[in-house]
């Protein structure tokens, strides 16, 4: 062979490879990441943010919620791995995913199998724009009820255009073999066979590589996945009376005790220090009230021909939630429109609180 | 040397990461970034994500209400 055949077949056979690992800050994500850089891949993570994502931070509105690790899991195992992780927001365009999910709806709103193909999808984008090789990603058969089946398994590779570059390095040997295994990229036999819903195997594997500290196994990381969110987010459409929504309408969601009294509005009560703080942000957007003669919770008001009847009505919760709930009256601040006004109003007794107005 | 600014207030993590990795994409090394949150997550975050991005955190400054992260620009590559 001539030196420069030389050269490029050295080239061909000595290329470090790189793939880009789908990392949701679970150990299922970060051992599959693992499990091919051992094979000498270069790897870099993809974190795509949907709005709806269960993170350390949103928990951490909540000033009780402070035991838990104020992180981005994603982040954190992105550090652990030694890798870069590229963090996108997909907002707006995952709207589509959660408003009409071809394949449907999990027990929830959650959109997992459409979820999955899209996250897959944009990993496959961004190879191609990145000169990457393939996708990684942590799924396991048997692992979740809607996108981690055996049968579904193949939906994403197809419907994602990504095909048989996306490689599930943790069940791989059940499935075909992919392309990076069939050029010689990764070794098929030193790829697993996970199967089912049991996380011992992933266990042990976290131990292996000497991880100790990692997300909790099979946490939900989507609150799509979430009854009482998917309650919320069910009301905020009826009520619209379209299916429609913007980040703030998601973030809060998330945040307070959600009452509807009465049709036309809704009240989000902080629950304490940390989420009326956070609910603070949102004054110029909400009518907003809150006692002044007693220590108690902000409360936004989100509805639409809202009267002077509801806004009493408001106050009397505004009332009911704070220290002078047993009080004969409380002043109550309400700011609505720009103008500020006083009511005096007598607590809403916690029995004539009808179950149904809390969502 | 005047600072870039980045407005994260108000956001929740990710939000603020991703507001700093784009604000940051097309800044020369050696350029100074202030980034102003006011999630708590953000001080642990932000240095993780630097760490990993060859950014130089220069100063964490947690106010009452708000907190400014002062960072410079490594060689992006």
């Amino acid at each position: 062979m001539r030196p420069s055949y030389i050269s490029w077949f050295l080239f061909i056979v000595t290329q470090q490879r790189k793939a880009v690992a789908l990392i949701s800050g679970g150990l299922d994500s970060l051992l599959a990441a693992r499990v091919v850089m051992e094979q000498g891949v270069h790897v870099e993570g993809i974190n795509f943010f949907t709005g709806f994502c269960v993170e350390g931070h949103t928990h951490a509105i909540r000033k009780q919620d402070k035991l838990r690790p104020k992180r981005n899991n994603a982040l954190w195992s992105a550090e652990q791995l030694g890798i870069k992780l590229h963090i996108i927001d997909i907002i707006d365009e995952y709207k589509d995913v959660v408003i009409n999910p071809k394949h449907g709806y999990g027990a929830n709103l959650n959109p997992c199998l459409d979820c999955k193909i899209f996250m897959v999808g944009k990993a496959r984008e961004w190879i191609e724009e990145n000169g990457f090789d393939f996708i990684i990603t942590g799924e396991v058969i048997g692992q979740r009820p809607m996108s981690q089946r055996k049968d579904t398994m193949p939906v994403v590779a197809r419907d994602s255009g990504a095909e048989d570059r996306l490689v599930r390095p943790l069940c791989a040997r059940n499935l075909p073999a992919t392309y990076p295994e069939n050029e010689g990229w990764l070794q098929r036999d030193k790829l697993y066979a996970f199967n089912g819903r049991s996380r011992k195997p992933q266990m042990a594997l976290a131990k292996q590589f000497g991880f100790e500290d990692y997300a909790q196994p099979a946490g939900g990381c989507c609150f799509l996945t979430d009854k009482q969110y998917s309650v919320k987010l069910s009301d905020l459409w009826s009520t619209r009376g379209k299916r429609e929504y913007d980040l703030d309408d998601i973030m809060m969601l998330k945040v307070g005790r959600h009452l509807r009294p009465r049709p036309n509005f809704k009240i989000i009560v902080g629950r304490e220090e940390g989420e009326n703080r956070f609910m603070e942000g949102y004054r110029k957007r909400f009518t907003h009230m809150l006692s002044t003669s007693h220590t108690g919770p902000l409360v936004l008001l989100d509805g639409e021909n809202v009267g002077k009847d509801d806004l009493e009505l408001a106050a009397r919760l505004t009332a009911r939630f704070g220290q002078g709930r047993d009080a004969e009256l409380v002043t109550v601040e309400v700011h609505d429109k720009g103008v500020k006004q006083t009511m005096d109003v007598v607590p809403m007794p916690t029995e004539q609180i009808p179950a149904d107005w809390y969502l | 040397m005047s600072a870039t600014v980045i407005d994260a207030r108000n956001l929740l993590c990710p939000l603020p990461v991703i507001r700093t990795q784009d604000g940051v994409a097309d800044l020369q090394p050696g350029v100074l970034v202030e980034v102003l949150c006011t999630d708590p997550g953000v001080v642990h975050d932000i240095p993780a994500w630097c760490r990993m991005w060859g950014h130089e955190v220069c100063n964490i400054d947690e106010q009452e209400h708000e907190i400014i992260i002062t960072l410079r620009i490594g060689n992006q590559d």
